[in-house]
């Protein structure tokens, strides 16, 4: 209250030479903090009542979210809805909302990647957008030079991705923690100045533009249905990641990367490779960061350097820690909330990185682990536990 | 008997700090054997080295494992170590604390199996098969020890013997057939030491797994070992069987000082 004292209260006007005393301020300060603080409290005793019951080590299940993930009853209806929304979306909302959904798609699909090098590995990368740049320059520039198109391209962008994950990987396998996030946003800003003065190989900063939208088997659509079909070659590139990813997780690779995470002594003394499994998660996030690199050239037509800056990457590192880390569904939200919610805030501007700051910290107050926890949903129930018990017996 | 595990002359430096200091010790099939000595004696550094966490300065480790030729494991990584059949706990537990107990079991089949990327991402018959038999084998394992009631239970929520037990069985999860166990009762109590000394004496017995372990505790190792092997300042000072150790006047004198007889 007495902080904002002489902005508030005190208006000197210089012009008049008049000093004007703002007292109903004063008092809407005070009731507003008043109100602010029993939120506060309020939030801290339910903060504090539930890490008690995490101590007490039952199992929660706060979330909506998760309730309807475990039970099929409800989880079969709405995934049906959803899938069913998905579907009409194009044709209900305007070209400006498809547009904005498509990005939030690219969005859900880097943090999907990111996920598997953050969540899952625990390598905490920040040059992630790196090789995003890779896979849309690549596009961007075989399609320039070789009339290369989209399709060609994707599992080229894709490929080019891995190839410098896995060259970023080697020297950074020995780091942890603090060391590898500065190497990794170094590398990040490697690749956007090289790209920015590079003029011969990528045309700097004034970047490439004309790049063709995805065609569907040689036949060119209007821009109207071209944003259409875009949206749906990224829902379908979403649904692939989610397939693939939720299925890597779960694997014995998954499993390794687990580990690697919670403990890297005790998994390399339990016999699992180092160096090959970072090397894979490095190599499989930089994988979709390309492939979806290559989405977004096609998307938005023009790429320059500054698509990729260090922003880009704090953002999508965002959602992987705001959706919870390793967690499919919460990176998913965390994505689409991350994307969307700039977007429908365009109104509040001037509030609105401030409404994200705050969100952002609260955030990191009251759930640290995301929005939605990692369950370890791996619940593989032992196939043969009562024919064993009966021969013991 | 043979010899599984020899290791002659080993030495460790620490910049100008010795360690360990040509150390010798050997371990037959199916023994159990004790390394004992006062805090800071290098046991734990001895464990270090043989796994591969630490560079041997010096010496030789050499393995023999049943059925294969002798080989020699200075030097190689720790995941190479444990491929080769030497599977170790640590002193301060260090269980992957935010995985379940089985897929804690299951990290240690890791090494006996070889699903890659693309086998996961497509799903393989192969890939389902061999999920499968993880699985199935981590569940056994966890029988074998006594942990199958706590299988969808995280790590990190067990009381602490079972977390004890939980390291072993991951450990054994790695198919050893050396077994090294960094101070396994630490911070139990008397009656689940006792178990401890079961299920030791049984993956012994049943298994056949030679064991190597590293304890506090003497009325378990006098009552689980066949020989000891005594280390103080990095040196050996003893070796023998547990009736030859107490009553060992350089032992007694490590362990409870210099002098004290005459003094009393």
């Amino acid at each position: 209250m007495f902080m904002t004292f002489t902005i508030l209260v005190i208006k000197v006007d210089p012009i008049q030479r008049s000093v004007s005393w703002r007292w109903e301020n004063m008092v809407m300060v005070g009731v507003g903090s008043f109100f602010l603080s029993f939120l506060w409290r309020y939030a801290m005793a339910r903060k504090l009542a539930g890490n008690k019951n995490m101590a007490e080590g039952k199992i929660l299940k706060t979330t909506i979210i998760q309730r309807l993930m475990e039970d099929p009853k409800l989880f079969r209806p709405a995934l049906i809805f959803l899938a069913v929304f998905v579907v009409a979306f194009p044709f209900i909302f305007s070209h400006y909302q498809i547009n904005i959904m498509t990005t939030a798609l690219i969005y859900v699909v880097l943090g999907l990647g990111l996920n598997i090098v953050v969540g899952l590995a625990g390598l905490l990368d920040l040059g992630y957008v790196a090789f995003y740049a890779v896979g849309a320059y690549s596009y961007a520039l075989l399609n320039y030079h070789f009339g290369l198109n989209f399709w060609f391209a994707l599992p080229i962008g894709a490929g080019l991705g891995c190839l410098f994950g896995i060259l970023l990987g080697f020297p950074v396998l020995r780091l942890r923690g603090d060391y590898l996030a500065i190497v990794t946003l170094g590398f990040g800003e490697i690749i956007r100045l090289v790209m920015e003065n590079w003029n011969e190989f990528s045309f700097g900063p004034s970047g490439i533009a004309n790049i063709p939208r995805p065609d569907f088997f040689g036949h060119e659509f209007s821009l109207q249905n071209a944003t259409i079909f875009t949206y749906f070659i990224m829902i379908g590139l979403a649904l692939l990641t989610i397939f693939f990813v939720n299925r890597l997780q779960n694997s014995r690779i998954g499993r390794a990367w687990i580990a690697l995470r919670e403990d890297e002594i005790a998994c390399q003394s339990m016999g699992i490779d180092k160096t090959k499994t970072k090397l894979t998660a490095f190599a499989l996030g930089a994988t979709w960061a390309g492939m979806v690199g290559v989405m977004f050239a096609a998307k938005t037509t023009f790429i320059n350097p500054p698509s990729f800056t260090f922003m880009e990457s704090a953002i999508i590192l965002s959602i992987v820690v705001l959706g919870g880390a390793g967690s499919i569904t919460g990176v998913i939200l965390g994505a689409l909330i991350l994307s969307l919610a700039p977007e429908y805030l365009r109104e509040v501007r001037e509030f609105r990185m401030l409404a994200f700051g705050a969100c952002m910290v609260l955030m990191m107050v009251f759930r640290p682990q995301g929005l939605i926890t990692n369950v370890r949903r791996v619940y593989k129930f032992e196939k043969s536990p009562d024919s064993k018990k009966e021969q013991n017996l | 008997m043979k010899d599984i595990l020899e290791v002659k002359k080993l030495t460790m430096d620490f910049g100008g700090l010795r360690a360990i200091d040509n150390l010798d010790l050997d371990i037959q099939e199916k023994e159990i054997v004790a390394l004992i000595g006062p805090n800071g004696a290098g046991k734990t550094t001895f464990f270090n080295c043989i796994t591969g966490l630490y560079q041997p300065t010096g010496g030789d480790i050499v393995i023999t494992p049943p059925g294969k030729p002798a080989e020699r494991i200075n030097g190689l990584k720790p995941n190479y170590v444990t491929q080769r059949g030497l599977a170790r706990t640590f002193q301060n537990i260090r269980l992957f604390q935010n995985m379940t107990v089985l897929e804690n079991v299951m990290i240690g089949r890791h090494c006996r199996t070889y699903a890659g990327v693309a086998s996961a991402m497509f799903k393989t018959a192969f890939q389902r098969r061999e999920e499968n038999k993880i699985v199935q084998d981590s569940y056994e394992v966890l029988e074998k020890i006594g942990l199958s009631e706590y299988v969808n239970e995280l790590a990190k929520n067990l009381p602490y013997g079972a977390q004890r037990r939980l390291e072993i069985a991951r450990a054994m999860a790695t198919d050893p057939f050396l077994l090294l166990l960094d101070e396994p009762a630490a911070g139990m109590n008397p009656q689940e030491t006792r178990e401890l000394d079961d299920l030791i004496i049984r993956i012994r017995d049943r298994e056949g797994i030679s064991i190597l372990l590293i304890e506090h505790d003497m009325k378990l190792v006098m009552s689980l070992s066949d020989r000891i092997f005594v280390v103080d300042y990095g040196r050996k000072i003893a070796q023998g069987t547990p009736d030859e150790i107490k009553e060992n006047p350089v032992v007694i004198k490590a362990y409870l000082g210099e002098d004290l007889d005459a003094q009393a």
